[in-house]
Order: C-alpha cells, then sequence, then structure tokens
C-alpha cells in the first residue's frame, strides 16, 4: 500500500467529491420536483394520460442507467443536425449536462414510483375526512394527500436518494471527473489502481452513511405522532442507521 | 431507424453473454447470501461482525467502483504483494470471472438480508417442533426451514434479480462483450448510437418483462401450501 499516493491524491479527489455532491444535489431536487405531478398523472382516471406516464416510468426503471446515459450523451449525437437547429445541441454536447439529464429523469422515474404507492397509501378515512370539511381537488392534494404521501414515502425515498448518489459514478464513464472519475484518472497514470479505487470507497462510504444518519434524523422529526409518549426525548446519541436497501 | 447494418447477429450474442453473465451472478449471489443469513443470526460474535462488515460496506460502494477495484485492483495487489517476495509475476484477470464474481459478491450482500428476513419469518415453534420430533439440526432446516423460507424470500431475490442484471451492463467497462458492450461496437462502427442503444435498451426491458412473469409464477409456486381465501 502507497499512502504517499493517496496522501498527494487527496485534493483532487475532494474535488470530485464535490462534484458527486453537486450532481447527486442537482438531481434529486430536479427529479422530486418532476415526481411529484408524474405521480399524481400515474394515477389519474383517463388512460391517454396515465399510459404515457407509466411507459416513461417503465422504461427508467426497466433498463440499465449506463444504456440511459449512453443514449443521451451519444445517441443524442445523431441528431446533432437537428438539435442544432433548434439551439440544443450546445447543452447536449456537454458531458455535464447529459449526465444530470439522465440521472434526474431516472430517479424521477423511481421517485414517481415510490410516490404514487404512497399516494394509494395515504388512508380513506383522512381523504374522506378532508372532504367531509369541504376540501377538494388542489386544496385537498396540497393539504392531506401529498404531505402524507411524503411520510409514508420517506423510508422509500432515503434510499432511492442513496442509490442515485451511488449511481453518480457512472458519469465518470461520460468523461466526468466525480470521485470516481478521479481515482480512475490517478490509476491509470500511476497504476496505483486498489490505493485510489480504496480510497475512493471509503470517501463514498463517508458520503452514503453521512447522508443516510441525515435522513433517519429527518424520519424520526417527521414520525413524532407515530411515537410513544415516552420517547419524545431523543435518545443518546445519534438514531440508529441501518444499512441502505435496495430499490 | 432500427435499421441494424447487419450488426443484430453480434447484438443477439452480448444477450446471451448478458442473460448467461446474470444467472452464473445469481447463482453467486444466492450461495452468498444463504452465507451471510447464517453468519448475521449464528450465535458467534466474531462471523456476526465479518457479516456485518460484509454488508455494511457493499451496499455503501458504488457498484461500479467495487468492479474496477476488483478487475484492476486485485491484480495490482497480488503482483505488488509478490514483488515483495522478490517474484515478477503477471495477473491478469478473466473479464467473465472477475464480473461474475464481482456483481455476485455485491448482490450477496443484498441477497443475505434478503435470506435473514426470510430466516425470521419462519416461525421458531416449528423448528422447536421439529426438533421435538427427533429430527437433527440439518434435517429440520433441510425439511422444515428452507421450503418455507423460499416462500418469503423469492419477492425478495425477485428484487435483487431485477436490479442485478441491470448492473450486469456496468461490467462493459472491464471489455467483456456482453450486450452492453455489443451496443457499443456497433454503435461506433456504423455511427449510429441512438439507433443501438435504444435496441439494447429495449432488449434489457424485454428482460425485464419476461423476468417479472417468472417471478409470479414461481411465488405461486412457492406459495402452493399456503391458504387462500
Amino acid at each position: 500500500m502507497d499512502w504517499q499516493i493517496i496522501w498527494d491524491s487527496l485534493p483532487e479527489l475532494l474535488g470530485g467529491l464535490q462534484l458527486t455532491v453537486e450532481i447527486t444535489a442537482l438531481s434529486v431536487a430536479i427529479g422530486l420536483v418532476l415526481a411529484v405531478p408524474l405521480a399524481i398523472l400515474r394515477l389519474h382516471p383517463n388512460p391517454l394520460i396515465w399510459t404515457p406516464v407509466y411507459g416513461f416510468i417503465f422504461f427508467f426503471r426497466g433498463t440499465p442507467l449506463l444504456v440511459q446515459l449512453f443514449l443521451i450523451y451519444y445517441g443524442s449525437g445523431q441528431f446533432s443536425a437537428e438539435l442544432r437547429a433548434i439551439g440544443l445541441w450546445g447543452m447536449f454536447r456537454e458531458a455535464y449536462f447529459c449526465g444530470v439529464l439522465t440521472l434526474t429523469l431516472n430517479t424521477a422515474a423511481y421517485t414517481a414510483e415510490i410516490l404514487r404507492g404512497a399516494i394509494q397509501g395515504v388512508s380513506h378515512g383522512e381523504v374522506e375526512a378532508a372532504r367531509a370539511c369541504g376540501m377538494s381537488g388542489r386544496l385537498l392534494y396540497r393539504r392531506i394527500i401529498i404531505p402524507k404521501a411524503f411520510r409514508l414515502a420517506w423510508p422509500a425515498y432515503t434510499n432511492e436518494v442513496i442509490f442515485l448518489l451511488q449511481a453518480t459514478s457512472l458519469v465518470s464513464i461520460i468523461t466526468l471527473m466525480d470521485i470516481t472519475g478521479v481515482a480512475s484518472k490517478i490509476a491509470s497514470s500511476t497504476f496505483a489502481f486498489y490505493e485510489l479505487y480504496l480510497t475512493a470507497a471509503v470517501l463514498y462510504l463517508i458520503l452514503v452513511y453521512g447522508l443516510l444518519a441525515v435522513f433517519k434524523r429527518i424520519e424520526w422529526r417527521i414520525s413524532g405522532h407515530l411515537r410513544e409518549a415516552k420517547d419524545v426525548q431523543p435518545p443518546e446519541g445519534a438514531p440508529e442507521v441501518p444499512g441502505p436497501q435496495m430499490r | 431507424m432500427f435499421d441494424l447494418q447487419g450488426y443484430g447477429g453480434l447484438l443477439l450474442s452480448g444477450f446471451k453473454l448478458t442473460v448467461l453473465v446474470g444467472v452464473a451472478s445469481m447463482a453467486v449471489a444466492i450461495a452468498l447470501g444463504m452465507l451471510g443469513a447464517w453468519a448475521k443470526v449464528t450465535p458467534h460474535r466474531f462471523v456476526n461482525a465479518v457479516a456485518g462488515l460484509y454488508t455494511t460496506v457493499v451496499r455503501g460502494v458504488p457498484e461500479l467502483v467495487l468492479i474496477l477495484l476488483v478487475y484492476y485492483g486485485v491484480p495490482t495487489l497480488i503482483q505488488d504483494f509478490a514483488t515483495g517476495f522478490g517474484a515478477d509475476i503477471r495477473v491478469n484477470l478473466n473479464p467473465f470471472a472477475a464480473g461474475v464474481l464481482t456483481i455476485g459478491f455485491i448482490y450477496g450482500a443484498f441477497s443475505t438480508e434478503v435470506f435473514r428476513g426470510a430466516y425470521l419469518a419462519v416461525p421458531k415453534g416449528q423448528l422447536e417442533a421439529a426438533r421435538a420430533c427427533g429430527m437433527t439440526r440439518t434435517m429440520a432446516a433441510r425439511r422444515i426451514l428452507l421450503p418455507q423460507m423460499w416462500r418469503y424470500a423469492i419477492p425478495g431475490l425477485g428484487n435483487v434479480w431485477m436490479v442485478l442484471i441491470k448492473a450486469t451492463a456496468l461490467i462493459s467497462v472491464i471489455e467483456l462483450h456482453e450486450l452492453m458492450r455489443a451496443a457499443q461496437v456497433a454503435a461506433q462502427a456504423t455511427r449510429l448510437p441512438f439507433t443501438f442503444y435504444l435496441t439494447a435498451s429495449f432488449l434489457y426491458l424485454g428482460l425485464t418483462v419476461v423476468s417479472m412473469l417468472l417471478q409470479q409464477r414461481l411465488e405461486t409456486w412457492a406459495a402452493r401450501g399456503v391458504r387462500r381465501a
């Protein structure tokens, strides 16, 4: 084990970490904004509306992320003339844009499916009570269904975000310098393969379990009404953190 | 749009290799998962800790990093180790073996959790009853525990399989000519990347649909002993 190489490449790896965090945050944020309307439209009674949404979700959940990434990054090259004509070619030429776009669409599909399940899981009595109070349509969704669905969906959404964080490592394949990209670049020039990939692995572990702790903390905060009265005081130290699940 | 320019055969052979890699990795994952689940529930602190470390680390590191670590890292590690003993050797991993073992190793961690949950779902009283009837530990496990564990494990294993088969696309980075790699080769040769990646994505979708149908049949099979209203 050559510790010197690890030490010397640490600043550059931390720069990669910054890009990893940035791409994750961007995709999670935009993906969530897209997922809420998608989940609602997915439950629309009109098949002309829910079928295309279902098709989108099915495609992005049923194919590997790497294929989606290549489809958008390299595949857009097949339409460069058309894209140039509408002035979008400049964006699709950028690996950064394509990476964020793919990850966003991917997480939007998975999150929409999680939210759909949660919206269906909101108990009928609550919706009925809200209707009896005179709420309907948007007001009902905004005040009752969406907040309740978010609470129900939170554990599954936590896994989704963790999964996306790990999935950002794929953008290194389309030349972006995230943690994996930096590790690969230095490793192939110094031949210190296991030193760099192990360091990258440790950085991901820190990110993943740090993020997991934050999300579990939020889960603890938003589930206060479900706990016994005696547990109201937070327990000593951090809440127990189970490992990431698969989505 | 879907004129494959004679590369259809290449994609098809890649597809076959993807299925082969998937099935082989799944076998490794199931074996490791059973071992891991046993290690997690056995009353032995050290074994518990090893299994806990395995699932914690593997589930916290991206698959791509683990694949690169195994394929590029392990040979150099062995070489450096050998150099320390004054030997100069070259190690090259077979991409198929490296891919199958790495994917199997990763999804073994997820299967561990599935099997552990399935083990905990079988009522303890049944095992005690089996022991009281005079069965040995292994016999009780084989006759009582395993048949029931499958029923609880199959939905979880189905999920593992769905994610695993998509993860096999990643081993195209270590030059194994599975579906993704075949699509890459065809896309570069014909300069029609969209056509070929879209075809590949439909092949993966087909695999997903077939897997879903198979999973339903397996679940019915595994639940054949359960009474339904």
